[in-house]
């Protein structure tokens, strides 16, 4: 240990002495006051304290909202259209809980102030009162009512049935990172078997190359959207519980070994606008993991480039799929186009 | 029921015994009388004694980790100093880190805020409140403790093991938790971890059935079921859900333990680890957390519940004021008891369940906040017109009562499942479930120690080190867990090592410094309570009257120092509720007083 270090250890004993001896000086003068009087002064002061944690307390929360405002996603509009809707569920959800919160916290404090003890003060004995009873009763439940009306409407909307133009893809995560799979020009993501991953052999995905559907299929390295098409992704997973995490499309779905499960959405909002939204040149959509993997869990990071379908095509026009890497004897004879590729397997 | 017979059978056999316990009877030793004691006041001090050096374990390793999210850059080589590999060059270590988050969760969620409250609580309050010489089965009270002393000293163990202890998170999802080689910490340290909590939840039910018997049969002589005070209607409640729940959860732990180490695929399938195919299909990891959930749902109202049941008579001895709606207050909490256990999946919303069944979960959670509100707004009304005594213990409860209503919101936003799909699993729930079952429950225990500290050793606790407490812990647990609501605002996920590398996480360097020191603060006032809580043991003030508080419920009828069996001769028998307090412009009226001629009727 340094020196600085002993110094701060020596500094806080010093405190806790200083603290504690006048606590205990307190006790003392307190004997000597009469206990009575002492009572009434700790009454007061801290009825008081009561009054200004609350007056400083909303004024903390106000400060606190205007300094980290802008770092949140609250005033960045919600990448897809279920974000949209979760952000609408989202402000009433803020309006309705801030308005008793704001309530509830106020006459808290105000009664632990203004109902201090006093030498004359006489209670009121008031052990119950069935109709105010009934009556918080009832308006919270109306609350909660209006709460789970808007809520189920968005959640029936956001996990229906994806339309049938949504395009598919499948995201795969495993110990610590992502892999995507596009269907290539057939539309149809290939049979896939877990005993078949092969690493070794460009076989991360265990696609069963026998199925023919394999064979066209894209291995890309990052996940591109178009956007305003619906997509959807199925989220596998190799080894752990993962989670797809989407802050800016406001979506999560954890990635499940052994049971698939998926999640669409239609993007709202290219990259290159994002980035003018946000005024961040680096601004990417991540795909962060929510759910705890393993001691890499805070890397796994994927990224998502959302862009027109031009960009999109161009792009996708540059993969190859990954039956090449994985085959390149087989495949190279091959001329491209998914017949030709047909025909070789029935051949084998 | 036939109540008379038991009660006289339980008061005439222990009579005899309290008659000659003022003699030399009894032959106890330093072990019988400190060690395996059967007394229910020994057993309720060990029981928070215990719960107190865990929760200084479980609150050191927060601020080691705290030191990493606020300080990631830093290097300290103090840390190196202490711990050696698992803080290399005087950094926390992402093994170190997620085993710290893990062992954080653990102890205070099962060794302090469930044993260490309900232990404390529990025993001390029945047989006093209910007016009886002990437990119903002293002798299981004591296994109760002794197995929960087992289960410490394994989870203790598992600290120090070579690999280190579990570090997939204290909810320990499989196949995470399954697999030894998916992480270092889901090597032996997961054994320990599920040894040590099968060892507590045998604590758990030897407690719990106690508990319940205890109310349920050794109530003296008019003390009806609804004029218990309401800590014991809070515990019993607490009590029926450990006992109906903890079960679950160990079936659930023993078929975890079952795939480990028998090859079995209870929640394995499909799984692809470093390259190694494993042969296991078929299973699901969901069905984990089904069984998991299904006790740690109730788990957060087997905390909340008494200190609920502490606040309500704290707070209406202290408002000099009898607790608004004192039957609403029971039917609320069977309300919560109830529907606690039919709303576990509202922390899987995101599993990929039916959405169907997700609705369901939806309108069942949200159902419990109508008995939250009811118990909020009676809270306040009893404070409504009340002549408040601001002790500590009632400081603690008003803070109690306003971090139930921050926490409680939030809570609001979580059980909705289209909010939950932005929220889940980010900074916001961290804040949610820290201020309403964290803060709150600590609030509402701190408030029972002050309260019946004098109690407990005859003395009282230093008052002003007992609002310096107050204020700074209530400060900075705002300050601490306020703001993180705003990094869930931003989607930032809980359990990340380092946001450094993320664009859309790393804007909160300068706030995460900010928690991390209001983190370290508190934590340094709770050792000055830790200290008050010692030092007033041996030196506090000692108390001169049997009813310091002017309080009453029965505790406060016997003498300062109760020996075994509570009451030196026969247990007094109960005219009415326990809350005349002001009734009739008559300060209080206990238990034991008769009503009179002239009362009015009103109240209970």
């Amino acid at each position: 240990m340094t020196w600085t270090e002993y110094f701060v250890i020596i500094i806080v004993a010093l405190i806790f002495i200083v603290v504690f001896q006048i606590a205990k000086a307190s006790e003392y003068v307190s004997v000597l006051k009469g206990e009575k009087k002492a009572f009434q002064q700790n009454n007061r002061i801290n009825a008081f304290l009561m009054l200004v944690f609350l007056v400083l307390g909303l004024a903390a929360a106000w400060w606190c909202n205007s300094l980290l405002y802008d770092k949140t996603l609250l005033g960045v509009p919600a990448a897809s259209d279920h974000g949209e809707e979760i952000d609408n569920m989202m402000w009433i959800t803020l309006y309705i809980t801030g308005f008793v919160f704001v309530i509830t916290q106020v006459l808290l404090f105000w009664f632990a102030y203004r109902y201090q003890t006093t030498e004359t003060r006489k209670v009121h004995y008031y052990p119950h009162n069935n109709k105010l009873e009934l009556l918080w009763t009832v308006v919270p439940a109306i609350a909660l009512t209006v709460l789970v009306a808007f809520g189920l409407y968005y959640w029936y909307r956001i996990t229906g049935e994806a339309p049938k133009e949504a395009m598919e893809v499948e995201v795969t995560g495993h110990q610590f990172g992502w892999e995507y799979r596009y269907p290539g020009k057939d539309s149809i993501l290939g049979r896939q078997n877990y005993k078949l991953v092969d690493a070794a052999k460009q076989n991360p995905l265990g696609q069963d190359w026998a199925d023919v559907a394999n064979h066209d299929d894209l291995h890309p390295s990052e996940l591109h959207l178009v956007v305003n098409r619906p997509v959807k992704l199925i989220i596998r997973s190799q080894d752990v519980i993962h989670d797809v995490g989407l802050p800016h499309f406001r979506l999560k779905m954890d990635a499940v070994p052994g049971i698939p499960t998926t999640m669409w959405f239609t993007p709202k909002i290219t990259t290159a606008e994002m980035r003018k939204i946000t005024g961040n040149e680096n601004f990417v959509y991540e795909i962060a993991c929510d759910q705890m993997c393993g001691n890499g869990h805070y890397s796994m990071k994927g990224i998502i480039v959302v862009e027109t379908q031009e960009e999109f095509d161009k792009w996708m026009a540059e993969q190859k799929p990954q039956y090449n890497l994985a085959k390149p004897e087989v495949a190279s004879k091959a001329a491209p186009g998914a017949e030709n590729n047909k025909d070789l397997v029935l051949a084998q | 029921m036939s109540n008379e017979a038991v009660i006289q059978h339980g008061a005439g056999t222990h009579e005899v015994h309290g008659d000659h316990h003022e003699g030399h009877h009894h032959h106890e030793t330093f072990i019988t009388k400190y060690v395996f004691s059967q007394d229910h006041k020994m057993i309720a001090k060990q029981f928070l004694i215990t719960g107190i050096i865990w929760a200084l374990i479980g609150g050191a390793m927060s601020v080691l980790f705290r030191i990493q999210l606020g300080y990631p850059e830093a290097t300290l080589p103090w840390l190196e100093d202490i711990f050696g590999h698992w803080a290399k060059d005087g950094r926390i270590t992402p093994e170190f880190y997620y085993a710290l988050g893990t062992m954080h969760g653990t102890i205070l969620v099962f060794f302090v805020l469930t044993a260490g409250l309900t232990g404390t609580f529990a025993n001390l309050l029945i047989p006093f409140q209910v007016g009886a010489r002990d437990m119903a089965s002293p002798f299981m009270n004591m296994l109760s403790y002794w197995f929960f002393v087992l289960s410490s000293v394994i989870m203790l163990s598992s600290l120090f093991v070579q690999t280190g202890p579990a570090s997939g998170g204290w909810t320990v999802y499989p196949p995470l938790s399954a697999l030894g080689d998916a992480t270092q910490g889901s090597k032996i340290g997961m054994d320990l971890w599920l040894i040590s909590m099968a060892m507590f939840v045998v604590s758990s039910l030897l407690g719990g059935v106690n508990y319940i018997s205890t109310i349920l049969n050794l109530r003296t002589k008019g003390m009806t079921m609804t004029r218990m005070p309401l800590t014991v209607w809070a515990i019993l409640f607490t009590a029926l859900l450990g006992l109906l729940s903890f079960p679950v959860l160990l079936s659930g732990f023993i078929l975890l333990l079952f795939d480990r180490h028998l090859g079995t695929s209870f929640y394995l399938s499909d799984i692809v680890l470093a390259g190694n195919i494993l042969p296991n299909e078929g299973g699901s990891a969901i069905l984990y957390q089904h069984l998991f959930w299904f006790l740690g749902h109730p788990e957060v109202y087997i905390i909340i519940l008494p200190t609920m049941g502490l606040v309500s008579e704290v707070m209406s001895v202290n408002a000099r004021k009898p607790v608004f709606g004192y039957m609403a207050m029971i039917a609320s909490m069977f309300a919560i008891a109830l529907l606690a256990f039919l709303v576990w999946a509202h922390h899987m919303f995101v599993t990929g369940m039916n959405p169907f069944l997700g609705s369901v979960f939806v309108l069942l959670t949200l159902l419990i906040a109508v008995p939250s509100a009811i118990k909020v707004f009676n809270w306040l009304t009893t404070l409504w017109r009340g002549n408040l005594h601001l002790t500590p213990a009632m400081m603690f409860c008003i803070g109690f009562v306003s971090m139930f209503i921050s926490g409680g919101l939030t809570g609001i936003w979580l059980g909705n499942s289209t909010l939950d799909l932005h929220l889940h699993d980010t900074y916001f729930v961290i804040g949610h479930f820290h201020i309403v079952m964290g803060v709150s429950a600590f609030m509402g225990m701190f408030a029972g120690i002050y309260h019946w500290f004098p109690k407990m050793y005859g003395r009282y606790m230093n008052n002003t080190l007992g609002y310096i407490h107050f204020w700074i812990t209530m400060v900075c647990a705002y300050v601490i867990f306020w703001p993180m609501h705003y990094e869930g605002f931003a989607g930032m996920p809980r359990r990340y090592y380092d946001y450094s590398n993320w664009e859309s996480f790393k804007q909160f360097v300068e706030l995460n410094k900010v928690i991390s020191f209001a983190a370290i603060l508190s934590f340094l006032v709770q050792i000055l309570f830790v200290f008050n809580f010692f030092y007033s043991i041996f030196k506090g003030r000692k108390v001169t009257t049997k009813n310091p508080w002017k309080s009453n419920t029965l505790e406060w009828t016997t003498p300062i120092n109760p020996g075994h069996g509570n009451w030196p001769g026969e247990i007094p028998e109960v005219y009415r509720w326990a809350y005349d307090y002001g009734k009739d412009g008559v300060d209080h009226i206990d238990q034991i007083t008769p009503i009179g001629e002239n009362e009015s009727k009103e109240g209970h």
